[in-house]
């Protein structure tokens, strides 16, 4: 697992990269109560506004990571988005990208740099 | 209280939020409690289910005593809102509006009969502006900010049994009902919806308070995100979003806390600050009206959302608004040209640039369950 600054974690799956919220970003965040995903076979660049999330809080919005292609999304967050909060790192990925090379994820931290910029 | 190194005003029960593991923000000039480990969605459904306990100390408790007379006393803070003041039976509290000239709202509150004086209670960021209002504005009066109490309320279903079980006799209060029971004061009042109490005790023992509140069975602490969830399912107005200045309570739908005495026709007509729109749109009706907004999908529309009609005419502006955990839906109030304020209307509010349907639908969302 990868993590970005913007508390995103890409997980690689096969030739895809799998992206979703850390915990760290769940909770600050707070209880989510809708998620917007973007539609698949979309080309994103990294920096782009691709889902969004309400929380009783606030409107915030999930970036692309990376330059790809979206080629799934998890329709379950739609009608649960409360999973968000249950299992952030596993059952409630946002979307899955197709990536031309998988070494663009080097440049991201690993679970001690992340947990470190957490502190 | 104390003020921190941030310049943020700290409250008497601030030890005991951190040591529930209360997530504090800055509301109101005040360190507050937005939330405490439990979370806003679990906090507001726990209040609904059982009690929810709400530290609103940094709202502002005043004494208004006569110099003179009560009766004149009475006369004077009449003729700072288009309330009945006169009406109000000792042991009894009332909702009030301090109105400008203009007929706009300076700020609401409850005030108390208590026989030789009046108690009133404003909120957190108008005090300043409510006590030098009030004390230019009643010369006659001794305006007594009270600044050595915290303020609780209990809420919920629970409330009753909870605070019967600290303080006897409280059970048959009825809503907005008010007993001074030796230092602690009481009112069966509160801002959730649910029936509950607004309680008044000397910041000497406020902690000890509280943490028998906390020891009652199903009583949680519950921080100001649920407290806004609460209210806004309750329809309740939220100053400085829902009203101020340039809304007038007849628009804002709060006609029914102008009672018949300062209405055309009554005993004390007018003679307030803003009587002429006031009289004027009790009459004919006000421009715009404050409604609730029921959105048609899952998006939450939250305050400066813009409304539209089928038409694309824009026609008024979202004040508050989010998710109402109890209605498991968004759930938003606003402001809306008359013409498109029915009842069952639909508009379209714009939503990151998307116009997404939502209906004008009636106030409250949640039942209301007062003790009547």
């Amino acid at each position: 697992m990868k993590y970005t600054k913007d508390h995103e974690w890409l997980r690689v799956e096969g030739d895809f990269v799998v992206v979703g919220i850390t915990e760290h970003a769940a909770t600050q965040l707070g209880d989510v109560v809708f998620v917007e995903l973007p539609e698949t076979e979309t080309m994103v660049a990294e920096g782009d506004e691709v889902c969004v999330i309400e929380s009783v809080k606030a409107a915030s919005d999930i970036l692309a990571p990376i330059d790809g292609e979206i080629v799934a999304v998890n329709e379950k967050l739609v009608d649960a988005p409360g999973m968000v909060n249950e299992d952030p790192t596993g059952a409630a990925w946002f979307f899955k990208l197709k990536v031309d090379d998988l070494s663009v994820l080097d440049q991201f931290m690993d679970e001690d740099e992340y947990q470190e910029l957490i502190g | 209280m104390a003020d921190l190194d941030d310049g943020l005003l700290r409250l008497g029960l601030h030890d005991l939020h951190t040591e529930l593991g209360g997530k504090m923000v800055p509301f109101a000039g005040y360190d507050m409690p937005v939330q405490y480990p439990d979370g806003v969605l679990k906090e507001h459904l726990h209040t609904r289910a059982a009690a929810g306990l709400f530290d609103v100390s940094h709202m502002g408790q005043v004494i208004l005593r006569p110099k003179g007379s009560m009766d004149d006393l009475k006369r004077a803070f009449e003729a700072l809102m288009p309330v009945d003041v006169l009406g109000l039976a000792e042991g009894r509290q009332r909702y009030g509006l301090f109105t400008n000239d203009q007929g706009g709202i300076l700020d609401d509150l409850m005030f108390t009969n208590r026989g030789d004086h009046l108690y009133v209670v404003v909120n957190a960021a108008c005090k300043a502006a409510d006590i030098a209002h009030m004390t230019s504005g009643m010369p006659g009066v001794l305006v007594e900010p009270v600044t050595d109490r915290a303020l609780l309320a209990l809420q919920g279903p629970g409330a009753e049994a909870a605070l019967e079980a600290l303080l006897p006799g409280v059970a048959a209060m009825r809503f907005m009902d008010h007993r001074v029971i030796g230092d602690i004061w009481v009112s069966r009042s509160g801002y959730t919806g649910e029936d509950g109490f607004e309680i008044s005790v000397p910041d000497a023992q406020a902690e000890a308070f509280a943490r028998k509140h906390l020891a009652q069975p199903g009583v949680a602490p519950i921080g100001l995100g649920a407290r806004d969830s609460l209210r806004l399912e309750a329809g309740l107005c939220l100053y400085g979003h829902d009203i101020d200045t340039t809304t007038s309570p007849v628009e804002a739908n709060l006609t029914w806390a102008l009672q018949k005495a300062r209405r055309a026709g009554g005993d004390r007509e007018g003679g307030y600050p803003g009587a002429t729109r006031i009289l004027r749109e009790l009459a004919d009706g006000p421009e715009r009206h404050r409604v609730g907004l029921r959105p048609e999908g899952r998006a939450p529309m939250r305050e400066g959302v813009e409304l539209f009609a089928g038409d694309g005419t824009p026609v008024g502006r979202v004040t508050s608004g989010g998710f109402g955990p109890s209605v498991n839906a968004p759930i938003a109030m606003g402001y809306v040209a008359r013409a498109h304020a029915a009842i069952g209307t639909q508009l379209m509010g714009e939503v990151r640039g998307k116009r997404l349907p939502v209906t004008v639908t009636e106030l409250p969302f949640q039942p209301t369950t007062y003790k009547r």
